[in-house]
């Protein structure tokens, strides 16, 4: 009996702890990372300090283009504290002074910031006023004191300060902006109290002003003119001394200011040059005694002697990157320069005072992913045998960052995706036949430890080294880092576009690069200067042949920043990250349009918009031509002319009349117009539905048994239009001469369906269109709030599909198509709440079929996400629901929108910087996969409506196995013995 | 009885009021026929109405409004909110060729006191088709193609910026004749769009079909921007009166029984019980019921433990 009870009881035990897996929804502290990954970046470095002091750690701190400060850690690249600023805080100018404070200036010189160097921790911040706008110039001189307080001069915004490095108290100012000099330069020779602020007045005059650094006040102010004219470079070359270009760029124009007083020495670059042709560049390092110019591709040395004499030192080809001067011991000084040359890049670093010598000569392989050495910082340290060593920063064309050291990559940080234009998905390869998986990956052996100690862990018998590797178990789990398809489709390829024209290739289980590509055709070339990377489109999707033919994406950019510019497209093999196919097109890319028809290879035929409205069809296949031309009349589209105020719809009209025949090119016509009044309507945002949406019903069943249509149409164009004054910042319009209107437009037609007008209430605008309806947000003047609204559109027409006889009958609308051209009967819904943050992106979940809800996905101004239900935005809502609006799911109404600490998808995580959210449904139909992007990456698995057709990941099937063969077990034992007593019974 | 004739009464006087009313509000509606312009309540909606004008040789389907002929005449400005009348003409044009008059609408645009100017009182004549537009429309009808129209986006001074246009394919037009409707959004004096299609369904594919009589059966809307829903100000009251439901949290899930949260504790809790029951009288059995014999054990205690009472 015993042995039955103790049976029972251990089953009711396991019962009890199956029952408490399932009761686990909200996300707890060990589940961080299990779903999600979050990877830190920094952009593209614009300028770096080496911190590297004898002992402790030795950083770097670096500005980037992501408007970021960071200190990383030399030894392994990691950051040790990052800042990052607001996109219009743009930094201009770094440094460090007391050895303890970095010193930023931003915003057009006239915000400077002190940051603590151990953590980051901002000291102080000064506000410095100013009239004009001008270079701004930071300067952080090592020894000048006043009253021992260490000043730094900073110019911006045409005035010159003299701040505080202490506090940042402002000591001084003078105001350069009436004087209408353009100031290159301000130099203050070490050792004197004076500095100098030289620039041009026009381009015929140079100017310079001796100022005492104590007060500000002015000594002396010289000008002279220059009959040449001046080129506008201006380059220091001695703190007395500065180099210049003249106007038509063939003279090398040496100005002296010693102690006020201008001298000009012109030097014909023939005479230094030769007869060569070719116009030179002052190159922008700072090189004590001399300096560089770029002539003919290479680059040339030039010291300034004495007397201003020129004399060139020396000539160097393929010279990617110079350095600024670095001092090295006794008082000399070096730099670094940067070549290329096969498949290497060539680190030499040469002393100023003979640049024929060489400190450090070293060859780097390099991965020619990369592209060129953009720039290269270097920073000298003792050998171990006293020598002087040297490592150098470099950025790269793609944007990463790179540390070398003896000869080789200490480490590098994939910076590019602080800077992600546009994403789409790619599924894995398919599992092949015949390679064992679990052989390659994990042993029969590990796979029941590591259930085991699963078990262990639930029945809370592991030990903290138990507990320490189940977690690590969990995180690192083989199964999400595969390269191959899953059953649920959790995994997949994240295929970015970044600033710089390279595609990564990122895996979703840990974020990892499985492939990076830099796209040749948006490298700066002779043909294209200014390469632009604009989106990636799925080119082809496989389905029929998944198993022998790999997907593509094609990549459209356009060669500068005009419209009119060529375009250009590649297309990019998914899973290799080879380039397929490039077109350097002739025609502009205005618009790129994915019909919904593939050929037979299953590649998707893209319709591309040129600038003259013409469209030309890809691929270019006749038989992508002859399923173009079947659906040739029912192909519309339409654009927005923000800047104009119109919108207007296209169809197609016969071939290009050109005089080659281009069997590719179509003529468009405009069918329809819509013309805001430009004194009342200014056109903010433009919000379609995507494309891969699926909706599962058309039917809506409300509480009392009715049934309400969606009116889904994929040609549902959502426009938000401001009021031309309240287009600006908030506050810069009154309530009264603000106003918000949006419309539904169907894109065939140009049919308004709703047009609705918010007064008193302004942008910025952001808005998601899904199934049949939109929420959009934007701010409130009057209760000087930001509101969501939300629009639902029903279609009325089916309405009265609502007896059973007709349905039975046959004598429904229901099945008969859908034309753009019928009159729409439509009503719509409408809702406005109260919401408290500021919005910088919004989205929505997808799933696979459409059925589960849907949870809005808003990028809060804190850089976070957060996951709020649907349900808040129903224009349902009642002060007092019924009992059937309340079984439906209808919440009482209230005036804002809740946020709960729980429902952040990013838990205490920041997206910095974030830009843009997107959701791509995995095979599961419970669950959506969101990948949310700016400075910082964050990817994680969501399901708005929990995990109701899957277990959980930790669910332990080792528990389920024993607790079947223990029940088994159990069994025959009390049959057995239950025979046994039988037995004896009988005979007694 | 008084009191029957005093309501009797009443009911009288009440006839006669409202006869009166009726009666000044004839007068005031034949009043109003003359003061048409002045007094402009309801603007916009204005569907199938059309003037008689000289060049039209069709029937129209409604006839026109007496009152229009006075309305076409007059002009007036003196009032704060006056209006004045304004005419702009519909072009219409088939497939890719130019655009050709093909109507006039005319409408008065109504000066507010805040300056404010509406469109109100939209009429239409259409130009019947000639016999060349025919041929071209019945080419339309043969290659399925669009139909289009355009009306300058400011009236007061047309075009304005640009036409707005709209076009819809020929096929979606004829029935018995030629059914149109347009939908004009208007902003004050702008029009930022015309929709135009026919008043019914146009399923794809469409049909050919040449319309039994080229006359133009007109329908119009103007229409003007909806006010937008506020967000509801409520939340004073509702913190105010209770704040239970307030502030749109959450609600937490009611309270649950004692038995909905701790059974899972209460059933092994009261097997284990039972357990040391049956243990328990198992020992008093092997103690006590020895004697006894097993004759006497009571019958509901053999079937609640059986195992356990057989077991020696």
């Amino acid at each position: 009996m015993g042995v039955a009870s103790m049976a029972i009881r251990g089953f009711l035990l396991l019962l009890l702890f199956l029952s408490a897996a399932h009761l686990s929804f909200s996300l707890y502290e060990d589940q961080v990372g299990l779903m999600d990954w979050h990877q830190q970046y920094i952009g593209k470095v614009k300028e770096a300090v080496f911190h590297t002091p004898k002992s402790g750690r030795r950083r770097v701190v670096v500005s980037t283009e992501e408007n970021v400060i960071a200190s990383l850690d030399l030894r392994h690249g990691g950051i040790i504290w990052r800042r990052v600023l607001g996109s219009n805080d743009v930094i201009s100018g770094i440094d460090i002074a007391l050895g303890k404070y970095v010193i930023t200036l931003s915003s057009d010189g006239s915000i400077l910031r002190a940051w603590n160097l151990p953590d980051g921790q901002m000291v102080w911040e000064s506000f410095l006023e100013g009239s004009g706008s001008s270079k701004s110039l930071l300067s952080v001189p090592t020894s000048l004191k006043i009253d021992k307080e260490n000043l730094i001069l900073v110019f911006g915004k045409g005035s010159l300060h003299a701040i505080s490095s202490i506090d940042g108290d402002v000591l001084w100012e003078k105001d350069f902006a009436v004087e209408s000099v353009e100031v290159q330069q301000i130099v203050q020779p070490i050792g004197g109290d004076v500095a100098y602020v030289v620039g041009f007045v026009g381009s015929s005059h140079f100017d310079v002003y001796q100022i005492n650094v104590r007060n500000g006040e002015l000594l002396k102010h010289n000008s002279a003119p220059f009959s040449g004219g001046f080129s506008g470079e201006a380059l220091l070359v001695s703190s007395e001394i500065l180099l210049t270009l003249d106007s038509t760029r063939s003279k090398l124009v040496l100005v002296s200011f010693q102690d006020g007083e201008i001298n000009y020495q012109q030097t014909p670059i023939s005479d230094i040059f030769g007869d060569s042709l070719g116009t030179p560049v002052l190159l922008p390092s700072k090189l004590p005694g001399f300096f560089s110019v770029k002539l003919n591709g290479a680059v040339i040395f030039i010291r300034v002697t004495g007397e201003g004499k020129l004399e060139v030192l020396d000539k160097v080809n393929n010279v990617a990157a110079i350095s600024g001067a670095i001092s090295i011991s006794d008082g000399q000084q070096a730099f670094g320069l940067v070549q290329h040359g096969d498949g290497k890049i060539h680190l030499t670093v040469k002393p100023t005072h003979d640049s024929s010598a060489d400190l450090l000569k070293e060859s780097i392989d390099m991965d020619n992913q990369r592209g060129v050495v953009h720039k290269v910082f270097v920073n000298n340290y003792i050998r171990t045998d006293r020598s002087n060593g040297f490592r150098a920063l470099i950025v790269m064309e793609d944007d990463s960052l790179l540390l070398l050291q003896q000869g080789a990559v200490v480490w590098s940080r994939e910076d590019g995706l602080a800077s992600i234009i546009d994403v789409v998905t790619s599924e894995l390869p398919v599992e092949k036949v015949g390679v064992s998986v679990a052989k390659v990956e994990q042993n029969l052996f590990d796979w029941l430890k590591g259930h085991i100690l699963k078990l262990k862990g639930t029945l809370m018998l592991a030990s903290a080294a138990d507990v320490a590797a189940i977690q690590e178990m969990r995180l690192k789990s083989f199964e999400k880092s595969k390269l191959t398809r899953d059953h649920n489709g959790f995994r997949k390829l994240l295929i970015v576009l970044t600033r710089a024209g390279k595609l990564f290739a990122l895996h979703t289980g840990y974020g990892q690069v499985v492939w990076s590509l830099l796209l040749p055709t948006l490298r700066k070339s002779e043909t294209c200067k200014y390469p632009t990377g604009l989106n990636i489109y799925q080119w082809q999707v496989p389905h029929h042949h998944a198993m022998d033919e790999n997907p593509s994406v094609l990549i459209v950019g356009r060669c500068g920043q005009s419209s009119e510019a060529p375009g250009v497209l590649s297309i990019v093999d998914a899973y290799t990250g080879k380039e397929i196919n490039s077109m350097a097109a002739v025609h502009s890319i205005v618009q790129v349009i994915p019909l919904p028809f593939t050929d037979s290879t299953e590649q998707r035929l893209h319709l591309l918009i040129d600038a003259n409205q013409r469209g030309h069809l890809y691929p270019r296949t006749s038989e992508a031509v002859d399923i173009f031309q079947r659906e040739f009349t029912n192909i519309y589209w339409y654009s927005v002319e923000a800047d104009n105020g119109i919108i207007k719809g296209h169809a197609l009209k016969g071939n290009c009349n050109q005089e080659a025949v281009d069997s590719y090119c179509f003529e468009s016509k405009d069918i329809w117009s819509i013309v805001f009044p430009s004194d009342s309507e200014k056109i903010i945002a433009t919000v379609t539905r995507k494309l891969s949406e699926v909706v599962h019903t058309q039917a809506k069943v409300i509480a009392d048994s009715e049934v309400m249509y969606k009116y889904i149409s994929k040609n549902l164009l959502f426009v938000a239009t401001v009021a031309p004054k309240g287009s600006g910042e908030i506050g810069t319009a009154s309530p009264e001469e603000s106003w918000l209107t949006v419309y539904l437009i169907d894109t065939v037609t140009g049919r308004i369906l709703h047009r609705m007008t918010h007064h008193g209430s302004q942008g910025p605008v952001h808005a998601v269109f899904s199934e049949n309806w939109v929420v959009y947000h934007y701010f409130n003047l009057r209760a000087h709030r930001y509101e969501m609204s939300v629009i639902e559109i029903y279609d009325q027409s089916r309405a009265d599909n609502k007896d059973v006889l007709k349905l039975v009958l046959g004598k429904h609308n229901l099945t008969s198509p859908i034309s753009s051209y019928s009159r729409p009967e439509v009503v719509t819904k409408s809702q406005s709440y109260y919401f408290t943050y500021s919005v910088k992106a919004i989205d929505v979940t997808l799933t696979a079929k459409g059925i589960t809800s849907k949870q809005l996905l808003i990028g809060t101004i804190n850089d976070q996400v957060l996951a709020l239900d649907k349900r808040f935005l129903d224009p349902r809502r009642s002060l007092n629901p019924t009992q059937e609006e309340k079984e439906e799911g209808i919440i009482p109404l209230t005036d804002a929108l809740p946020i709960i600490p729980q429902s952040y998808v990013t838990h205490n995580l920041k997206v910095e910087g974030l830009r843009g959210i997107v959701t791509v449904p995995a095979k599961l139909e419970s669950t959506t996969l969101a990948f949310t992007y700016g400075v910082d990456l964050f990817f994680t698995q969501l399901a708005p409506s929990r995990t109701y057709d899957s277990l959980t990941d930790d669910f332990s099937y080792a528990l389920l196995l024993i607790t079947i063969v223990a029940l088994i077990a159990a069994i025959f034992v009390t049959w057995v013995w239950s025979e046994k007593k039988e037995l004896k019974e009988k005979w007694r | 009885m008084a009191l029957s004739r005093s309501s009797s009464q009443s009911s009288h006087r009440r006839l006669i009021f409202v006869i009166s009313a009726v009666l000044c509000i004839t007068v005031a509606a034949a009043f109003q026929s003359d003061e048409l312009l002045v007094d402009d309540e309801e603007f916009g909606l204005e569907g199938g109405l059309h003037t008689k004008s000289p060049d039209l040789t069709f029937t129209r389907p409604t006839p026109p409004p007496p009152s229009t002929t006075a309305s076409t005449t007059r002009k007036r400005f003196s009032d704060p909110d006056s209006d004045s009348k304004i005419q702009f003409q519909l072009h219409h044009a088939f497939g890719d060729s130019d655009f050709s008059p093909a109507g006039t609408f005319s409408a008065r645009l109504k000066t507010w006191n805040h300056g404010g100017q509406t469109l109100t009182k939209l009429r239409f004549s259409r130009n019947a088709f000639t016999e060349e537009e025919k041929e071209k429309f019945a080419l339309l009808l043969k290659g399925d193609d669009f139909y289009r129209i355009r009306l300058p986006s400011s009236v007061l001074n047309p075009p304005g910026r640009d036409y707005v246009i709209s076009s819809v394919k020929a096929r979606c037009l004829p029935r018995e004749g030629l059914d149109e409707h347009f939908v004009i959004h208007t902003d004050g004096i702008n029009i930022l769009a015309v929709n135009y299609g026919s008043p019914g369904a146009c399923p794809y594919p469409r049909q050919m079909k040449i319309p039994g009589k080229w006359s133009f059966n007109s329908h119009t809307v103007l229409k003007n921007s909806e006010q937008a829903p506020r967000a509801p100000v409520f939340a004073e009251d509702i913190l105010g009166v209770g704040g239970e439901v307030g502030e749109g949290e959450i609600i937490p899930p009611p309270e649950r029984s004692f038995w909905a949260k701790y059974w899972m504790y209460a059933i092994p809790l009261g097997l284990i019980v039972m357990n040391a029951i049956t243990q328990a009288m198992n020992m008093a059995e092997e103690g006590a019921g020895q004697p006894a014999g097993q004759a006497q054990q009571p019958a509901a205690v053999q079937r609640g433990s059986s195992s356990a009472v057989r077991r020696r």
